[in-house]
């Protein structure tokens, strides 16, 4: 048994070019993504080692420090509690970072189950759910966060919640896309016709076939998601205060215009260079494993 | 024709019912309690029963999706549990302010980006396409509301410019205070249209009559805009009509870092108030737009392109 296993996936690897040069084709096709790659790496170990980077507690107010500028002790200043703004900067990477991966990873899982369901089993299944998804799709992502945002308040799931379903549509329309015409194919007829099971049929034969513009679709959209929940709590409907994340922190900062202009400033620019950096490596990959949808 | 613009009329009807469901569906059950949520945990028993009565909770659910959809017909939207004010009333009052962003900002997005576009298809793989395309990488990674606030810093509160906050009184005053908005939005706008722009004339540009255009000797000028533009029209139109949705939800955040009235600062206020019935309003507002903006999208479509009339 084993050894079947082993024996399909080395055929697996050998018909297309190989892990380790589709991994080369996404880092050097473009130039300036292996530097957008580095910068997303940078931020993640930023946010997994914030503790041990941040040189105060983030959330340590203090009222003889209040609005200072920029110096050697604090870096972006202080803000009008007296905290320290950087520390608070590296705190907040941690939450852009994890609903910026998170958010669309569970999009793809709910929005593919919707989208091949709807494309192998057709007839009413299918029309209730594109009817749904064409609705929700009429919608701007930001926008639909931003109306369910207010029906279900702020809070760490709540916000996974906004996010993952202002996605779901989009990923349902492209599964269920690539499902119409991956039915076509000989293989899946054939699977059909000795009498293979539905489940065998679409995890062994549809959802292998349609994962490539899924990934792509993942990886384009950790950026918006990372926008999404910036945008959330900037608005007070994301990530809740004292929490820093890099929406709130520029939130503050708008209502302390007059006391500092650091906090806006840093976590902004931090903020345009990880989504920067994730569309650049989102086109990259979409170059490689998707080529027909590239420019 | 008629027949094309009836049934897409007709189409928007169960999306537009839809809409309410969601929207009656996510205020009274998701939340919990209304009542606890209005008035806070310190709340008298009493005064938890007077207000379930003053704003009908106490009635069956089927009942109250009855009352609820009346009241949207009839644009009764009941009053802010804050202000007592009338829904509609702020609704009307902030509206405007709403609008004349979305519009000053679509205008000078497409006055910046089209030509933008235009410059870098005629000039592929010169400079100006090197800072088209770098200009739509900062476009789409930069968020709305930094931009704003970067733009407010340094024109309204270093260099006094424009207003810092506010929506302005006369016709001039509201272009004065309105210009840093929706040049914020813009932005954004002018980096997507200029794209878009590109990538749909580099398109035409290769097609056949384009090369006969050029073959007979019409002049570079025509070539563009007589054969080019003109055929690049509809990609245009379509990113246009999803533009101005962006830029509608894009509002929201612009009107706080402005601080000017609008749907979103309504909705955005109301939300931290827990300020149900204003909530309510707005977002039914603003889906109604959304509603109302996909279909004359496809009303657009039949004019600029008629072979969808055939269809």
């Amino acid at each position: 048994m084993m050894s079947t296993v082993e024996h399909t996936a080395a055929q697996v690897v050998a018909d297309g070019p190989g892990r380790f040069e589709l991994l080369q084709r996404i880092l050097f096709g473009r130039s300036g993504t292996i530097f957008a790659v580095a910068i997303i790496f940078i931020f993640i170990a930023i946010a997994i080692f914030a503790p041990l980077i941040a040189p105060h507690d983030p959330l340590a107010q203090s009222i003889a420090r209040i609005n200072r500028p920029p110096s050697w002790e604090n870096w972006l200043g202080t803000d009008q509690f007296g905290r320290d703004v950087f520390s608070r900067m590296i705190y907040g990477s941690r939450n852009s970072l994890l609903f910026g991966l998170i958010s669309p990873v569970l999009a793809a899982i709910f929005g593919t189950t919707l989208g091949v369901i709807a494309g192998y089993f057709g007839g009413v299944i299918d029309r209730v759910i594109s009817r749904l998804v064409d609705l929700l799709l009429a919608f701007p992502e930001l926008l639909l966060a931003i109306l369910i945002a207010a029906a279900l308040g702020g809070g760490f799931w709540n916000i996974i919640v906004v996010i993952t379903v202002a996605f779901v549509p989009g990923f349902a329309r492209v599964a269920r896309a690539q499902t119409l015409s991956v039915k076509q194919e000989p293989f899946v007829e054939a699977a059909m016709a000795v009498g293979v099971s539905t489940p065998v049929i679409i995890f062994r034969h549809i959802v292998p076939n349609i994962s490539a513009p899924i990934i792509v679709l993942i990886t384009l959209w950790v950026a918006s998601a990372i926008r999404i929940e910036a945008s959330l709590s900037f608005l007070g409907i994301g990530t809740q205060p004292p929490n820093p994340s890099w929406g709130n922190i520029i939130r503050d900062g708008l209502n302390n215009l007059f006391g500092s202009p650091w906090p806006i400033i840093g976590a902004g620019a931090a903020l345009t260079g990880v989504v920067l950096s994730f569309n650049l490596l989102g086109d990259a990959i979409r170059d490689v494993l998707d080529p027909e949808t590239s420019e | 024709m008629a027949k094309y613009l009836l049934l897409r009329l007709l189409d928007a009807i169960p999306t537009v019912f839809l809409v309410l469901v969601l929207v009656f569906i996510a205020m009274r059950i998701l939340p919990g309690d209304p009542a606890i949520a209005a008035l806070g945990d310190m709340a008298t028993p009493e005064q938890l029963a007077v207000f379930r009565e003053q704003m009908g909770l106490n009635a069956p659910l089927w009942q109250q999706f009855v009352d609820f959809l009346l009241g949207v017909l009839t644009l009764d939207f009941g009053r802010s549990l804050m202000s007592n004010r009338p829904v509609l009333d702020l609704i009307l009052y902030n509206l405007p302010y709403t609008i004349e962003l979305t519009i000053a900002a679509m205008i000078m997005g497409s006055l910046i980006g089209i030509p933008l576009g235009v410059i870098a298809a005629t000039n592929r793989n010169r400079w100006p396409d090197g800072g088209m395309r770098a200009f739509s990488l900062i476009g789409y990674a930069i968020p709305d509301f930094y931009l704003g606030a970067l733009l407010l810093i340094t024109f309204a509160l270093n260099l006094g410019w424009f207003p810092i906050n506010g929506g302005g009184t006369d016709f001039l005053d509201r272009i004065h205070h309105v210009f840093l908005p929706a040049l914020t939005l813009a932005f954004v706008k002018a980096a997507f249209l200029g794209r878009l722009t590109r990538a749909s004339l580099l398109e035409v540009f290769g097609k056949d009559y384009v090369r006969t255009a050029r073959a007979k000797g019409a002049g570079e000028q025509r070539v563009i805009y007589r054969h080019g533009l003109r055929n690049a029209l509809l990609p245009i139109t379509t990113g246009f009509g999803l533009s101005l949705l962006a830029t509608l939800s894009g509002s929201v955040a612009i009107e706080l870092v402005f601080n000017r009235p609008g749907i979103g600062k309504l909705l955005v206020s109301a939300i931290a108030e827990r300020d149900y019935s204003v909530i309510q309003g707005g977002v039914i507002v603003f889906a109604m737009f959304v509603v109302l903006i996909n279909l004359l999208m496809d009303l657009v479509y039949i004019i600029v392109d008629p072979r969808i009339r055939v269809k």
